[in-house]
């Protein structure tokens, strides 16, 4: 095989690690404290919280930052397609 | 020393324990084949049934289990890993020049669990209460009632679902990974696009199915109600999770056996393909649109009218990358010196059958139609027509154009055609009947039928004779070819890819040293190029 | 032959990535059924999750998501050769997932004892939709347990094989991609937390 391709991916520094483990306990904090207020407001951080969480997860933890377009590409089709099957069958359920 | 001679200790264990790409392709080439032999004589044994309007031979609940063990096998034993795991596995990394795919051993382990897959369909028959009667889609609620052994069969389904999908994370890091030297994605042939098209169906349709089937397991086992009305769930929402994977399921059969004719057309028409990167995103438009249409399948489940309006206009969009390809073969053909060996005539079948398949899928996905023609005979005849006319004819096609290079052999062309003749009419009586049955409103799965429809289930079945003699044959001449063809030429057809470069059968390392690709593939005619 | 082929580095991150896909739309099936069925039955769905012990959900959250920094840490120590270290955190993270099993044990147990089990005879007398929230509840974060109990072995596999140097800087996809699977596992648990125990 090509010894020119490296054996290893991106080193991301702890510190950041650390950073976004602080920012995850945060939202969690966050998603906790919401849904203790009231219902909708439950509903509105659990939509908007969960991505991000999910989001940082994906971007720092699992290095898509820091990948080139092929797998980053890859992550959106798989992830769109997820999305899709779902909204599409929306279509149906919600207009019945 | 070729792929095919004694290695290490010999013996079987040297076969299923190989991780050699083009070895492992015979292992799935074998156990598919003996499966739909089994098939096939369950189709022969339901035909023999309508030869009477009603009890005859065989009793009403085993012809329900008939039905379901046909399509079963059929479906997730024979088309869904039929050309990919065959002839992808063989050609894939031949065509693009590699040593093997990315993973040799996850790819020995795909056919394992094939084989376990499989082993565990055969038993669901003949333990517990009895053989599936489900039909192959398990559709709830009657898959949830039904005292057979459903949960052993769909889990069956489940482990070849998990097979599928190795194989197609596979191919796809093989198409990315592996190319030789110069192997630019436009210079790839375009059995190796489709394969890759077919790959991402695979890896993002499959855990659909599996997870829906594991429901069906739990929710017979636990009864957790998620598909049962009477707990507040929604029967309708199977058939989503069901045809979320199965529509796709149909574009992982049928987009293979295209790739396989996109190789076959130009090689016997001396002629470079017409339309090469048309056809090449064609493949990936398929992939795409085809996963966005399931719902056609459900028109009459009562889906809300907005959802049924957008899924037939995505139906008919679909269509569009299909004809795309099926207008470039013919403009391949135009002024061609066609050589019509075998696998040409079987490949300009498949043109022939698949489109009459594909044609009458746009007039079903037509809402009023619909209504009409679902779940009739009607069905059951268009999509043999896809499946067999399309799939089936594109397998023999492969196999008759790449058995020389497989095996080392040639076969003799003459019974080849002999069974053509014998297909074609068979074929056509058997399904093209069952068309015109469903359209006169014969329902399908019943067991009896009514005396006007007699006629035609007796041609139907006469059909069915015609067609499984010419597949006599056409197996037949196979068999007599392995044991005493005459050694095969390294490229007996005059073909351009990589796998005419090498000798037949190839080096179990295929290349010894690795290919350097300079130019597009099927460079017949240069100057049509420039 | 093989070898060779292995030491395809982003050969074996592309195939990881696509097995990660396929466990996203497994996962996604059972999304698409609870997004569903909360449409379907908003107030039984509310009513059922507040059954569930929303602080056993959030320690459980709070464990995975530490336990995802500690093997990102391990992979960041053993890229930068520091093996010692890189192995110690997969070891921690492999703990941690056994930690959050336990949790789940106890969580389980409970509710099993208090007669909330798939199948018995009091979810079946549920209004419809309840019953249906328990369902969808046992089958998914026992899947998700499933998942948990797999990657622990992985990891405990992986801690091993990076103390005997067979994982080490420069050739260390094994680890990076338990990681990514660990990750995965976290992030369907991301998802878990608010739509069954904070749905309340």
């Amino acid at each position: 095989m090509n010894d020119m391709e490296h054996g290893q991916g991106h080193i991301v520094e702890a510190a950041i690690l650390l950073k976004v483990w602080g920012a995850l306990l945060a939202l969690t904090g966050l998603l906790v404290g919401a849904s203790l207020v009231s219902p909708t407001l439950a509903v509105a951080a659990m939509l908007t919280l969960t991505p991000i969480k999910a989001w940082l997860v994906l971007y720092y933890f699992m290095h898509i930052k820091y990948e080139g377009p092929l797998l980053r590409g890859m992550v959106l089709i798989a992830l769109s397609v997820l999305v899709i099957f779902i909204g599409m069958m929306f279509l149906d359920l919600a207009f019945r | 020393m070729s792929y095919l001679d004694r290695q290490g200790q010999g013996g079987l264990s040297s076969w299923i324990f190989s991780t050699d790409h083009k070895r492992v392709s015979l292992l799935y080439l074998t156990l598919m084949t003996v499966f739909f032999w089994v098939a096939v004589g369950i189709g022969i044994a339901m035909r023999l049934k309508h030869l009477s309007g009603s009890d005859f031979l065989i009793s009403a609940r085993t012809y329900n289990a008939l039905f379901t063990v046909h399509g079963v096998i059929m479906v997730f034993l024979f088309v869904i890993p039929g050309l990919p795991a065959v002839f992808g596995n063989f050609f894939l990394p031949v065509l693009i020049g590699a040593k093997d795919v990315s993973f040799p051993r996850l790819n020995l382990l795909s056919w394992w669990l094939f084989l376990t897959g499989a082993c565990l369909a055969l038993l669901s028959l003949f333990t517990g209460p009895g053989a599936p009667d489900t039909g192959w889609t398990f559709y709830v609620p009657f898959s949830l009632r039904t005292g057979t052994n459903v949960s052993l069969a769909v889990f069956a389904a489940f482990v070849l679902g998990f097979s599928s999908i190795l194989t197609g994370i596979n191919f796809i890091t093989t198409v990315h990974r592996m190319r030789c030297e110069g192997m630019t994605w436009h210079r790839m042939p375009l059995f190796v696009w489709a394969i890759y098209s077919t790959g991402w169906i695979q890896v993002l349709a499959t855990p659909i199915i599996g997870i829906t089937l594991l429901l069906v397991i739990l929710e017979r086992a636990f009864g957790i109600g998620v598909f049962d009305p009477a707990r507040g769930g929604d029967p309708v929402l199977y058939q989503h999770l069901f045809w979320i994977y199965s529509h796709p399921a149909v574009y992982i059969m049928i987009v293979p056996a295209m790739g396989a004719i996109t190789e076959i057309i130009p090689t016997f028409a001396r002629r470079c393909i017409f339309g090469y990167k048309a056809i090449a995103y064609s493949s990936l438009a398929i992939a795409g649109l085809g996963s966005l249409v399931w719902a056609h399948h459900m028109f009459t489940s009562g889906m809300a009218d907005l959802a049924n309006i957008i899924f037939s206009l995505l139906t008919f969009l679909v269509a569009v990358p299909s004809a795309i390809k099926v207008f470039n073969w013919t403009a391949t053909l135009y002024k061609g010196s066609t050589d019509m060996q075998p696998a040409m005539l079987y490949a300009l079948t498949f043109v022939f059958l698949f489109a009459i398949g594909g044609l009458t899928g746009v007039m079903q996905g037509a809402l009023g139609l619909n209504v009409h023609l679902h779940d009739t005979y009607w069905i059951v005849g268009h999509f043999h027509y896809v499946m067999f006319g399309g799939t089936g004819f594109a397998f023999f096609a492969a196999l008759l154009y790449w058995f020389p290079k497989m095996f080392g052999r040639q076969y003799d062309p003459k019974p080849a055609y002999a069974a053509w003749v014998l297909m074609f009419l068979g074929f056509n009586m058997l399904y093209g009947s069952f068309m015109v049955l469903g359209y006169m409103g014969m329902p399908r799965r019943y067991f009896a039928h009514l005396p006007q429809f007699h006629s035609l289930h007796l041609a139907a079945t006469i059909g069915s004779w015609a067609l499984v003699s010419g597949l006599a044959v056409l197996f037949g001449n196979f068999l007599i070819a392995l044991k005493r063809g005459a050694p095969a030429e390294s490229n007996p057809w005059g073909g351009k890819t990589l796998e005419w470069t090498l000798p037949s059968p190839p080096a179990a390392e295929n290349f010894h040293t690795p290919p350097v690709v300079t130019e597009a593939p099927y460079s017949y005619n240069p100057k049509a190029r420039a | 032959m093989s070898e060779a082929v292995h030491s395809d580095y982003q050969g074996a991150k592309i195939g990881m990535w696509l097995f990660l896909f396929t466990e996203l739309m497994l996962f996604g099936g059972l999304f698409l059924l609870y997004s569903a069925y909360r449409m379907l039955h908003p107030e039984e769905f509310h009513h059922a999750s507040q059954e569930l012990n929303a602080v056993i959900g959030v320690a459980n959250t709070l464990v995975l998501l530490t336990s995802s920094l500690f093997i990102a840490m391990a992979l960041t120590a053993v890229q930068q050769g520091r093996h010692e270290a890189g192995g110690r955190w997969a070891a921690l993270c492999a703990g941690l997932g056994g930690l959050f099993l336990v949790n789940k044990g106890f969580e389980w147990a409970a509710k099993f004892h208090h007669g909330i089990y798939p199948g018995s005879s009091l979810v079946k007398a549920m209004p419809p939709g309840e019953g249906l929230f328990f369902g969808l509840y046992f089958t998914m974060t026992g899947l998700h347990a499933l998942h948990v109990l797999i990657g622990v072995i992985l990891l405990a596999v992986v801690a091993l094989l990076v103390k005997r140097g067979r994982v080490r800087q420069g050739d260390c996809v094994l680890l990076e991609n338990s990681g990514l699977y660990w990750h995965l596992v976290d992030v369907i648990w991301i998802f878990l937390l608010p739509l069954f125990y904070l749905a309340a």
